[in-house]
């Protein structure tokens, strides 16, 4: 037996498997099936012609007359004259390097967390400082930068900000409602199960507007919270009810026997849960989890309702400025590829991820 | 109830006495009395469903009992978390299912618990799983994940990382019974030198050669009650019960 398994392969051992190629007439019209399709197809893409003609021939790329612009070709010099305006709102313009710094913090704290390999306690306090400076840098009011209050914050950073945090303090909620409704006792598990369903219940938009126009009428008048605070509550408190869903299902997915094997081993229970179920949990969930972020970064747009200044809300007011002939779809097009952009990354970074795990849990 | 040749009655590692346990209305566990002397192998075989699993997850507290009294290295298992924790550090467990950790690797496997739970230095704790991997057998698989190992190799991680918590007693839960046949064997060559060099050790297992080879002592359950208790050699040429020769019978052809 031994010597069979050590002996050289014969060249017939080594063939490599037969690959059949084939031809790219059969993929697209081998059967009807694919035949219809690929003439739907194909019927789409012709109808699709004059917007793309629209998009670039018939376009003016270049131009500081807003008067060349005409009707029937796309105007993306406009973009270009109000870029600043779509990306940063109304926020002092001399001041502008101030959030386009944030921008870039935020690119580059992205960029070293991607790596499972950098998650430690170490990068979480890098996110806490960062986070801070951001918010340092976007108030000023210090070191010689000017003082600039959140209502003037807004575009692209905005539209960041809000993500970011309501994703990230919603996660942690998140954690807490999953065990409490997967709790033994009731009282967590009653708590945990009527937050989740109420705040699943509403809509966002009408959370929204409790958060901003409700909360002031019942808070007493003394407290004065931010209304980009209460904004970023509703989306948090929104994201968490998601998340905590989704976490609960990854849960789920972890056998009895894991928690029966770190407890035998009389590793103490919360560490238990953070150390040996959570982490098996949330590689369960990340498709859906992914999905909840890509939603959540969506539905920041939604604060325009309320009178939030982000990203969207800067590409349709910079597009009612009369001296340009009214470039509505340019601008959402150029703020939609920006979403676009985020949302993709997310998209790729998640099956980045599972690849990683997938290729460990191989059998 | 037959009364088995007591090896020792003062410093028993485990005292079962009288214990009964329930699952819902289920009666698993019968006036179950068990001793178990430093040092002693016991093996437990019965039909599934005898409740010999549940007897050995008493033992660590993984089931709570009802009724009578176990008592762990003279600790009682109770409602006290301080006792269930004192008991789980001197007993080591050993799945059928090997419930390795799969996101973390063989030796994160083996460090982790020990940082954990006794807030064992990094390197110390690694330096120890190493150790005991070598004892198993497969050092070179320390930076693998359990998923990407056989069976065997599975559950010879399994006992390295119990035995990383400097166990007095290991509970082993039909450790081959999720195996393929050719790796019962590197399991069961770990278990009988484990026995040797005197671990006290319970063994839920229907492996009869390894009973006869390593056992002090067999247990034999049936419907929730020890049946029988003897020696390997008394046990498998004249059992006294009935059900004892049924069930022998059956597993042996």
């Amino acid at each position: 037996m031994a010597v069979y398994a050590h002996s050289s392969p014969t060249a017939a051992e080594m063939m490599p498997p037969p690959v059949r190629r084939t031809p790219l007439r059969e993929v697209f019209f081998g059967d009807l099936f694919s035949a219809c399709l690929s003439v739907a197809a194909i019927g789409l893409l012709w109808s699709l012609l004059p917007a793309l003609n629209w998009a670039t021939l018939d376009a003016v790329w270049v131009t500081d007359d807003p008067g060349e612009c005409r009707a029937g070709g796309a105007c993306w010099a406009f973009i270009a004259d109000k870029l600043r305006f779509i990306l940063f709102g109304i926020y002092p313009p001399e001041e502008q390097w101030r959030p386009l710094l944030v921008i870039g913090l935020i690119l580059g704290m992205t960029l070293i967390s991607l790596p499972p390999k950098a998650w430690s306690t170490k990068l979480l306090a890098g996110w806490i400082a960062a986070i801070a400076a951001m918010l340092a840098l976007m108030w000023g009011g210090f070191a010689g930068m000017s003082f600039v209050p959140t209502g003037k914050w807004g575009g692209l950073p905005v539209t960041l900000l809000l993500a970011l945090l309501s994703l990230s303090l919603a996660f942690p909620l998140a954690v807490v409602l999953a065990l409490g409704r997967r709790s033994n006792r009731v009282v967590p598990r009653l708590l945990s199960v009527l937050s989740i369903e109420i705040v699943r219940g509403l809509p966002l938009v009408g959370l929204l507007f409790v958060a901003s126009i409700m909360l002031p009428l019942l808070l007493p008048q003394s407290w004065t919270i931010d209304k980009l605070g209460r904004t970023l509550a509703a989306l948090t408190i929104f994201a968490a009810a998601y998340l905590a869903e989704v976490i609960r299902g990854g849960l789920q997915g972890v056998p009895q026997g894991q928690g029966e094997a770190a407890e035998a081993l009389g590793i103490p229970r919360w560490k238990i849960v953070w150390h040996i179920i959570l982490p098996q949990a949330i590689q369960k969930v990340i498709p859906p989890l992914t999905n909840t972020a890509i939603v959540m970064v969506k539905n920041t747009s939604l604060v325009l309702i309320v009178g939030v200044f982000d990203m969207l809300s800067a590409g349709r007011s910079a597009a009612t400025d009369p001296e340009w002939p009214a470039p509505f779809a340019e601008s959402y097009i150029f703020v939609g590829a920006i979403y676009f952009l985020i949302c993709f990354g997310i998209s790729l970074y998640s099956r980045w991820l599972e690849e990683g795990i997938h290729s460990r849990e191989y059998k | 109830m037959m009364h088995a040749p007591q090896t020792a009655t003062t410093g028993s590692a485990i005292r079962i006495e009288g214990v009964d346990k329930w699952f819902a209305s289920f009666h698993a566990l019968k006036a179950v009395d068990l001793d178990v002397a430093a040092g002693e192998r016991i093996v437990v075989c019965g039909p599934s469903g005898s409740g010999k699993s549940t007897l050995i997850r008493c033992i660590n507290r993984l089931e709570s009992h009802q009724q009578g009294r176990i008592v762990v290295n003279g600790v009682e298992l109770n409602e006290s978390l301080k006792n269930i924790d004192a008991v789980r550090r001197d007993v080591g467990m050993v799945f059928q299912h090997f419930n390795l950790f799969p996101h973390l690797t063989v030796l994160e496997n083996c460090a982790l618990p020990q940082i954990l739970s006794r807030v064992t230095p990094r390197r110390d704790a690694e330096e120890k799983a190493m150790t005991l991997l070598e004892r198993v057998r497969i050092p070179e698989q320390a930076q693998k994940y359990p998923g990407q190992l056989s069976g065997g190799q599975q559950q010879r991680v399994a006992i390295a990382r119990a035995l990383c918590m400097n166990p007095r007693v290991m509970l082993f839960d039909e450790p081959t019974s999720a195996l393929d046949p050719e790796m019962v064997k590197e399991v069961l060559e770990v278990m009988v030198s484990l026995a040797e060099e005197g671990m006290t050790m319970i063994v839920v297992t229907h492996e009869m050669g390894f009973a006869k080879e390593a056992a002090d002592r067999v247990v034999f359950m049936d419907q929730g009650r020890v049946v029988e208790i003897a020696e390997p050699r008394v046990f498998f040429d004249s059992p006294k019960h009935e059900r004892t020769r049924h069930f022998l019978n059956q597993i042996i052809h």
